[in-house]
C-alpha cells in the first residue's frame, strides 16, 4: 500500500501538477489563436511575440511596484502588474488591426495574406521585445514560493517520496479556470459574446442582423489579448521569462488549438491539457515511478523514458500528425465558436 | 524575365550598394555579403516554387536548410574508424530497426480490416520495435559519443568531396519534404504551415541533441573546403601578384580571391537553378501550376491532381532549401546547430519573396540580395539611429545605455516595417509577376 502511495506521489510531483500548470498556460495561449482564428478567420503567428511583449510590461510594472515597496502578501507582484501588461498588449493589438489587418479585412484578403502580415506584426513585436527588455532571461517572481514542501511533506505523511506544490503552480490553475469560466460566460450569457459567436458561424447572416462587425472585432482583440498576457505571465512565473521561449510555444498552442478542433474553445482548453500531459509523460524518466511497483529483479536498466525531454516538440508534433491523419478536424468538430 | 528597364534598374542599383560597401567599408565585407545573398537566393527561388507557384505556405524553411547542412557534414568529413568501430554498426541496425518498426505499422494500416484489432496490432508492433530499436541504438550511439568527446565523438562523414554534398543535401530535405508533404498536404493550408513548424523544429533537435551524427552543441568544425584556403592562397605567386598591383596586403586579397570563388561557385548554381526555374514556370507545367494556385476547385474539375502536384512543388522547394543549407555549411566551414533560428532561416526568407515579388524567379533573388543586404547593414544603422534618438538623454543615461546595447535588433522592426508596407502597397513585390 505505501509502495502504491509513493509511487502516486512521484507521479504526482513530476507529472501530474507540472502537467496541469503547463496544460493551463497552453490552453490559455491556444484558447486565444482558436478565437482569432474563428472570428479574423487566420492563423495568428504574432501569438507568441505579442505574449512576450506584454509580459515584458507585467515585468516592468513587476519592478515598479517592487521599487515603490507595494508587495501582495504570500501572492506574486505580478498579479498586482496584469492590469498594465494587458492594457498595453489590448491598445496593442489594437493599433495593429487598425494600421495592418483592417484594410485586409476591408479588401476581403485570402486568409494567407493575413498569416503574412502577422509575420509582419511578429518581426516588429519580436524587435520590440528585444529592444525594451532585451533578449536574456528575466525571472520575476516572488512571495510565498512553496504551499507545500517536500520536507514538510515527508514529515506530515511519513512517505518517503516527498511532494511539492509550488505556490506558481496553484495560481496558474487558478487563474486559468477564473478565465475560461469568464470567458464561456461571456460568449454564452452576454449579447456580446453571441454577436461574437453569430459573427463566427456566418458573418454576413450576423452583419445582415445588425451587428456591428468592428465591435465584433475589437472585442475579440481585447480577449484574445487578454488570454495573451495571462498565459505569458503565468508561464513566466512558473516557468521562467525568456522571449524566444514565447515565441516557440506557437507550436503547442498551435497543436493544442488544432487537437482540439480549430475554432472550438472548449477544444482548445482539452487539446492544451492533452498536449501538455502527453509532453510530460513520454519525457518524464519513469524508473522512480516503477521503482515503487515493481520488484528490484524486474526493474529494466535506463531510464524508462520514451523520449529525452530535448524532444518535447516532437511530442507535440506526434499529437498533431495523428490528428492530422486520423481527425483532421479535431477532437470537437473545429470552425464553430 | 521581360528585359525592361525597371528591372535592369533595380539589379543595377542592388550592385552599385555593394560596390560602394565594398570602397567605403571593406571588401571581404562586401563579398561576404554578397555570398549569403547568392545563398540566400537560392533559398528564395526555393521558397518562390512553393509560394508563387503553388501557394504552398512553407513555415519549416530552417528545417529543409538545416538537412542540407548536415549533409555537408555527412559527405566531407573523414570517417572516424574509432568510433565506427565502437558502434557504429550498431547506429545504423538501430536506425533500420526503426525504420523498418514504422514501415511495419504502415503495413499493418494498410492491410488489415479497420477495427479494434488493426489498432491494437499497429500499437504492439510499435512498442515492440521501440524496445528493441532502443535496446540497439542507445547503447551504440553512447559509445560512438564517448569516443575521444574532445575531439571526435561522432562518426563523421565520408571524406568525400564537399561539393558532392549539395545534390546530397537536396536529396535529403526531398526526402524530409515527401514525408511531410505527405502527411499534411491536402489538408488546409494552415495545417501544413503547422506541420512544417514543428518538422524543423525537430531537425533542429536532432541535430543539437543526436551528439554520435553531428557533435550536437559542439559543433563540427574544419569541414574540408571547397576551394584552396587563404593561407595556401598566400603562397600563390598570382596572389602576391595581383596583391602588390592592387595595393593590398597579400593576407586581405587570398582572402578576397577565396570570396570570390565561393561567389562564382555559387552564382553558378544560381544560374542553373534560375534557368532551370524559368523553363518550367513557361512550360505546360508551370501553367498548370499557376492554374491550380489561383482556382484549385476548377483545376480539379479539368482533371488535375492537385494534392500530388503540390506534393511535388513542395519537395523541389524543399530540395532547393536543402541545397543552399549545404551550400552555406560549406561557405562557413562548419555547422553549428545552435545558429539555427527561426527567425533568421525561416521568416526572413518570407521576407525576401514577398518583398522581392512573389511568383516571379528574378524577383526573389533581387529580394534576397535586398533583403540580406539591409539584414546585415541595418544593425550599423540602427545603432547610428539608436544614438540619435537618444542623444538628448545624456551619456550616461541607464536608459540610453540599455537601449544602446539592445539597438541591434532594431533590425528586427525594419524587417517586420518592410514586409508589412510592401505587403499593403505593392503586394506585387519589386518585380511583380507577369
Amino acid at each position: 500500500m505505501e509502495n502504491i502511495l509513493n509511487a502516486l506521489v512521484v507521479l504526482a510531483n513530476f507529472v501530474l501538477i507540472p502537467g496541469l500548470a503547463y496544460g493551463s498556460q497552453i490552453a490559455l495561449g491556444a484558447l486565444g489563436i482558436t478565437l482569432i482564428y474563428s472570428i479574423l478567420r487566420f492563423a495568428h503567428f504574432a501569438h507568441g511575440d505579442i505574449m512576450a511583449f506584454g509580459t515584458a510590461f507585467v515585468i516592468f510594472g513587476t519592478w515598479g511596484l517592487q521599487y515603490l515597496g507595494i508587495s501582495f502578501g504570500p501572492l506574486p507582484t505580478a498579479l498586482l502588474a496584469l492590469p498594465l501588461g494587458i492594457a498595453v498588449i489590448i491598445l496593442y493589438l489594437l493599433t495593429a488591426d487598425r494600421l495592418v489587418y483592417r484594410f485586409y479585412r476591408r479588401v476581403k484578403a485570402k486568409p494567407m495574406i493575413f498569416v503574412m502580415a502577422s509575420l509582419g506584426v511578429m518581426f516588429v513585436t519580436n524587435g520590440l521585445t528585444r529592444l525594451l527588455i532585451g533578449p536574456g532571461e528575466r525571472r520575476f517572481d516572488d512571495g510565498q514560493r512553496f504551499i507545500i514542501g517536500v520536507r514538510d511533506f515527508r514529515e506530515w505523511t511519513g512517505l518517503a517520496e516527498g511532494l511539492a506544490l509550488r505556490g506558481s503552480q496553484v495560481i496558474t490553475v487558478v487563474v486559468a479556470l477564473i478565465a475560461m469560466g469568464l470567458l464561456f460566460w461571456f460568449l454564452n450569457r452576454t449579447k456580446s459574446g453571441k454577436s461574437m459567436r453569430a459573427y463566427s458561424d456566418n458573418e454576413d447572416l450576423a452583419l445582415l442582423s445588425g451587428i456591428n462587425p468592428d465591435r465584433v472585432v475589437w472585442i475579440t482583440w481585447a480577449i484574445a489579448g487578454t488570454l495573451m498576457v495571462l498565459a505569458g505571465t503565468l508561464y513566466g512565473l512558473d516557468k521562467s521569462y525568456r522571449p524566444f521561449t514565447y515565441f516557440m510555444l506557437l507550436l503547442p498552442f498551435f497543436a493544442a488549438a488544432i487537437v482540439g478542433g480549430l475554432g472550438s474553445p472548449i477544444g482548445a482548453i482539452v487539446g492544451g491539457y492533452i498536449v501538455a500531459f502527453a509532453e510530460m509523460g513520454i519525457t518524464y524518466a519513469w524508473r522512480r515511478f516503477f521503482s515503487h511497483l515493481l520488484p528490484d529483479e524486474w526493474m529494466p536498466a535506463g531510464l524508462m523514458q520514451v523520449l529525452p525531454v530535448d524532444y518535447k516538440f516532437a511530442v507535440t508534433f506526434g499529437i498533431l500528425v495523428v490528428v492530422l491523419i486520423f481527425r483532421p478536424t479535431g477532437i470537437f468538430r473545429g470552425k464553430t465558436l | 524575365m521581360s528585359i525592361n528597364i525597371r528591372n535592369i534598374v533595380l539589379f543595377s542599383a542592388m550592385g552599385l550598394a555593394l560596390v560602394m560597401t565594398g570602397m567605403y567599408q571593406s571588401w571581404p565585407l562586401a563579398l561576404t555579403i554578397l555570398n549569403m545573398a547568392l545563398i540566400s537566393a537560392v533559398m528564395a527561388l526555393g521558397v518562390n516554387m512553393q509560394w508563387g507557384y503553388a501557394g504552398i505556405f512553407n513555415v519549416g524553411i530552417m528545417g529543409f536548410t538545416a538537412i542540407g547542412g548536415l549533409a555537408a557534414v555527412l559527405i566531407a568529413m573523414p570517417p572516424v574508424p574509432e568510433a565506427w568501430a565502437a558502434g557504429g554498426m550498431g547506429a545504423m541496425l538501430g536506425l533500420m530497426m526503426g525504420a523498418a518498426t514504422i514501415f511495419a505499422a504502415i503495413l499493418i494500416y494498410k492491410t488489415m480490416q479497420p477495427g479494434k484489432l488493426r489498432g491494437l496490432s499497429i500499437i504492439l508492433v510499435l512498442a515492440v520495435g521501440y524496445i528493441l530499436t532502443s535496446l540497439v541504438y542507445g547503447p551504440a550511439t553512447h559509445a560512438i559519443s564517448r569516443v575521444d568527446p574532445a575531439a571526435t565523438g561522432f562518426l563523421g562523414g565520408l571524406g568525400l568531396p564537399v561539393i558532392l554534398s549539395w545534390p546530397v543535401g537536396a536529396l535529403m530535405a526531398a526526402g524530409l519534404a515527401f514525408v511531410v508533404g505527405r502527411v499534411a498536404l491536402g489538408l488546409r493550408s494552415d495545417y501544413l504551415a503547422i506541420a512544417t513548424l514543428g518538422i524543423s523544429e525537430i531537425v533542429i533537435a536532432v541535430l543539437k541533441f543526436e551528439v554520435w551524427l553531428t557533435r550536437g552543441v559542439n559543433n563540427v568544425s574544419g569541414i574540408p573546403r571547397a576551394v584552396p584556403r587563404p593561407v595556401e592562397l598566400q603562397t600563390r605567386d598570382w596572389v602576391q601578384g595581383l596583391a602588390d598591383r592592387m595595393g593590398m596586403s597579400v593576407a586581405e586579397m587570398a582572402r578576397i580571391v577565396e570570396l570570390v570563388s565561393y561567389a562564382i561557385l555559387f552564382t553558378i548554381v544560381l544560374g542553373i537553378l534560375i534557368w532551370l526555374a524559368e523553363k518550367a514556370l513557361n512550360s505546360p507545367w508551370g501553367r498548370m501550376m499557376r492554374a491550380i494556385r489561383d482556382n484549385e476547385v476548377a483545376a480539379r474539375a479539368m482533371g488535375k491532381d492537385v494534392t500530388r502536384r503540390h506534393l511535388m512543388i513542395f519537395i523541389l522547394g524543399s530540395a532547393t532549401c536543402g541545397l543552399a543549407g549545404a551550400m552555406m555549411v560549406t561557405l562557413d566551414g562548419q555547422l553549428t546547430p545552435g545558429s539555427y533560428e527561426p527567425l533568421r532561416f525561416t521568416f526572413l526568407m518570407w521576407v525576401m519573396v514577398i518583398v522581392g515579388g512573389s511568383g516571379n524567379n528574378w524577383g526573389s533573388v533581387l529580394g534576397a540580395f535586398v533583403i540580406w543586404f539591409l539584414w546585415v547593414q541595418a544593425e550599423p544603422l540602427g545603432r547610428w539611429l539608436m544614438d540619435v534618438l537618444t542623444s538628448g538623454l545624456g551619456a550616461d543615461s541607464a536608459v540610453r545605455v540599455h537601449l544602446m546595447n539592445q539597438a541591434a535588433h532594431t533590425r528586427l522592426i525594419m524587417m517586420g516595417t518592410a514586409l508589412l508596407l510592401m505587403l499593403r502597397f505593392a503586394p506585387r513585390g519589386l518585380i511583380p509577376e507577369r
